[in-house]
């Protein structure tokens, strides 16, 4: 999948996650940015976007991941 | 590895429908009580993200929360504490949407992380002060006080007593200070073994020591008034090694699996359900490919499946088996098949292998009627709500049909393969039980078993509706080399929906396609659930000059009560005008098993011509200012001469 294609479907995971279709999903977005983005919402983000990506990050990857651009980094390895 | 998804995607649920979240979204505005919305809502299977999107909405129309609160009715409330050594918060939004799915409106207390002993013990504690009906106590394995006894039977033995006595302590807790129902969880044991097939053997291994305090869990628990969630099972079902997830335990303290999140949380809120007295009660079976394999009408007794020994009729058996299992433990037994009453008892009274009998069916509802309006009759029969029923059938329509029209009947989806229908019932839980007495035993037979019929009162409504939305193409072509081998087994198998039982050859049928003075048919019908293939069949001859006369007219009852005959009957007539034909004629000639046409040509609109001593009835239409009536579906006609090659010909 090209960058383009994974922040599509990034959006599609966020506007889900969070039940809010007007999330814009940008490689600085982070947790301050969303109300509502705690620790458990994050928790259920990440096992989201595994499932729909098929693939699966480590604890420490999960732990160092600061904004979506890091998330995006990670899948492109990944996927 | 993907866990069996028939437990973790809840496949005996449809599919939330594409318009999920948006009729979330409207849910404030519908006016009167929204519990039948919530819970046909929750009706289907739900990821997490969907559950905590039920949840939400709940919360936000519900009364307790805010003064413009809706009634929830007729969701039955029910407040749930749940204590727990892990983080709950993912599981809570999944508890409150299931239980919706159970006719339950859940109100969820959830204290601090990780304050069981606290919450339990302390008079004045949120949960305590909270009055709840019940408290969930889900522990996971690591909330005991355990440690290796490797070998040593005496301290293991305390050490299980001493987990007892922890789980007591805190019952009594929660009994004194808020006199809720206890419900307690079995413990999934880690995954890790010590020594291997010793761990189960050697007392004092964490294996052995778990599954002592299991076996002592439920001892404790049965009779006492107390509920038994049995985790452990659940977990063994799914696999140890799917239930648990040691990297989401270290990052967010979750218990088990996040993709076992909706089956835990169905299971809870079964067992509420069931505290609640709303576990169902009535298991209605239809016949053909459900308790025999094939179709009793075509098949007869001699083809249907249910032999030992054949894979297929294994499958069958399976299901009668669970069907009788589950009526010894009080579940009544009903029918509800598209068949002839006759035709459907025959199996029932002669076949030498089936186990279900007469005698263990309440009621049976063999009839061409829908099945809506039957299983309405049977509800009514034995005096019980549709909540209490569940319908088993292998047709997608007929499900449909009855989800439709009948939306608190419970209809599981069921796999295409037989051999996974009993699997597939028993997932769903429907008959989930926190208590068993002497009574269930003899439930069943209560409603006096003698197979009786219940009268049809009144037809339900929406039959039509439902037809047209299944998007049915109905497809006509005269005989082709293609079709052959199927219309010949259609000619040579079909029993009832057949006019005049005319048996043909391959030769005679090859013979008919090539005849320019024979007008044939092979008609195929699909619908939004796939394709049906062939399902009817008609040979006009010229018999006399500008007469048709409907030599075979037959079509598969799977697709009746969808109006086929009449679009084929629009089909002949239109080829009839093309060829100049002013007059068909036909005929029923009567066969013992073929009853269910002798008003064919009656509804169609032909008029009676006569009648012989043997029972066959003639019958003419005028083609002009014949006008049948169209059923929703489109239509496609193809691979025909056009009217001015064929009168060339």
């Amino acid at each position: 999948m090209d960058e383009p294609q994974i922040y599509v479907r990034l959006a599609e995971i966020f506007q889900d996650v969070f039940d809010e279709d007007s999330i814009e999903v940008t490689p600085e977005l982070s947790a301050k940015d969303i109300d509502g983005w705690d620790s458990l919402t994050h928790i259920r983000l990440i096992l989201t976007i595994e499932k729909a990506f098929k693939i699966k990050f480590s604890t420490s990857e999960i732990g160092k991941m600061e904004n979506v651009g890091d998330l995006v980094a990670l899948i492109k390895v990944r996927g | 590895m993907p866990i069996n998804p028939l437990y973790a995607e809840l496949q005996w649920l449809p599919h939330a429908p594409k318009d999920y979240s948006a009729r979330l979204k409207v849910l404030a505005h519908l006016s009167g009580p929204l519990g039948r919305e919530l819970q046909a809502l929750a009706s289907h299977a739900l990821d997490l993200n969907q559950l905590t999107k039920l949840a939400k909405a709940i919360g936000k129309v519900r009364p307790d929360a805010n003064s413009d609160g809706r009634s929830l009715d007729p969701l039955v409330p029910f407040r749930l504490a749940v204590l727990s050594n892990s983080t709950i918060d993912l599981m809570v939004p999944a508890l409150v949407a299931s239980s919706a799915r159970h006719g339950i409106a859940l109100e969820v207390i959830q204290p601090s992380y990780d304050q069981v002993a606290q919450e339990a013990l302390t008079p004045d504690s949120q949960v305590n002060s909270s009055k709840p009906d019940a408290v969930l106590l889900a522990l996971d394995y690591r909330a005991l006080p355990l440690k290796l006894y490797l070998g040593d039977a005496e301290a293991s033995s305390a050490a299980v007593q001493g987990v007892i006595g922890y789980l007591q302590a805190l019952r009594n807790g929660i009994k004194s200070n808020a006199n809720a129902v206890c419900i307690f969880q079995t413990f999934a044991p880690p995954v890790e073994t010590l020594f291997g097939s010793l761990d189960r053997a050697l007392p004092g291994t964490l294996r052995s020591l778990i599954d002592a305090v299991n076996r002592e869990l439920a001892k404790f628990v049965s009779g006492s008034g107390d509920v038994l969630l049995d985790v452990a099972g659940v977990a063994e079902t799914v696999g140890l090694a799917d239930w648990h997830n040691t990297q989401l335990w270290n990052m967010a303290k979750l218990s088990f699996s996040d993709e076992l999140i909706p089956l835990y949380a169905d299971h809870v809120a079964r067992t509420v359900a069931a505290i609640r007295g709303k576990s169902r009660k009535v298991l209605i079976l239809d016949l053909d490919n459900m308790v025999w394999g094939g179709v009793i009408g075509d098949d007869g007794l001699g083809g249907i499946q249910i032999a030992q020994g054949d894979a297929r009729g294994e499958a069958h058996l399976a299901v009668q088996r669970l069907a009788l299992d589950l009526r010894q433990r009080g579940i009544v037994l009903a029918v509800s098949s598209k068949n002839s009453d006759e035709v459907a008892r025959q199996p029932f009274e002669k076949h030498p292998e089936m186990l279900l009998k007469l005698d263990h069916i309440a009621v049976f509802q063999a009839n061409w009627n829908d099945k809506a309006t039957n299983i309405q009759a049977i509800a009514e029969e034995l005096s019980l709500g549709l909540d209490a029923m569940v319908f088993l059938d292998d047709n997608p329509v007929e499900r449909g049909l009855v989800r439709k029209l009948l939306p608190q009947v419970a209809v599981p989806e069921l796999p295409e393969e037989p051999a996974w229908y009993a699997r597939t019932l028993a997932a769903a839980g429907y008959f989930e039980a926190v208590a068993f007495a002497a009574e269930d035993l003899q439930r069943a037979g209560f409603y006096q078993d003698n197979a009786r019929r219940a009268n049809l009162q009144k037809q339900v409504g929406g039959v039509d509706v439902y037809l047209a939305s299944l998007e049915m193409t109905i497809t006509f072509q005269p005989f082709d080399a293609t079709g052959r081998a199927r219309i010949v087994q259609l000619i040579n198998k079909s029993n009832q929906y057949n006019l005049t039982t005319r048996r043909y050859t391959d030769p005679a049928v090859t013979d008919a396609e090539n005849d320019p003075e024979v007008f044939t048919l092979q008609v195929r019908l699909a619908d939004i659930f796939g394709d049906n293939g062939m399902i009817s069949v008609v040979i006009c001859r010229t018999a006399e000059v500008e007469v048709w006369e409907i030599d075979t007219w037959l079509m598969s009852c799977r697709v009746l009560g969808r109006k086929v005959e009449y679009m084929v009957l629009r089909e002949i007539l239109e080829h009839a005008r093309a060829a100049g034909i002013w007059k068909l004629v036909g005929s029923y000639r009567p066969t013992g098993r073929n009853q269910l046409v002798v008003d064919h040509y009656a509804r169609l609109g032909f008029t009676k011509a006569g009648e012989d001593e043997s029972g066959l009835t003639r019958w003419e239409l005028l083609v002009a200012g014949a006008a049948p009536e169209s059923a929703p579906m489109k239509v496609v006609s193809q691979g025909f001469a056009t009217a001015k090659e064929r009168s060339h010909a």
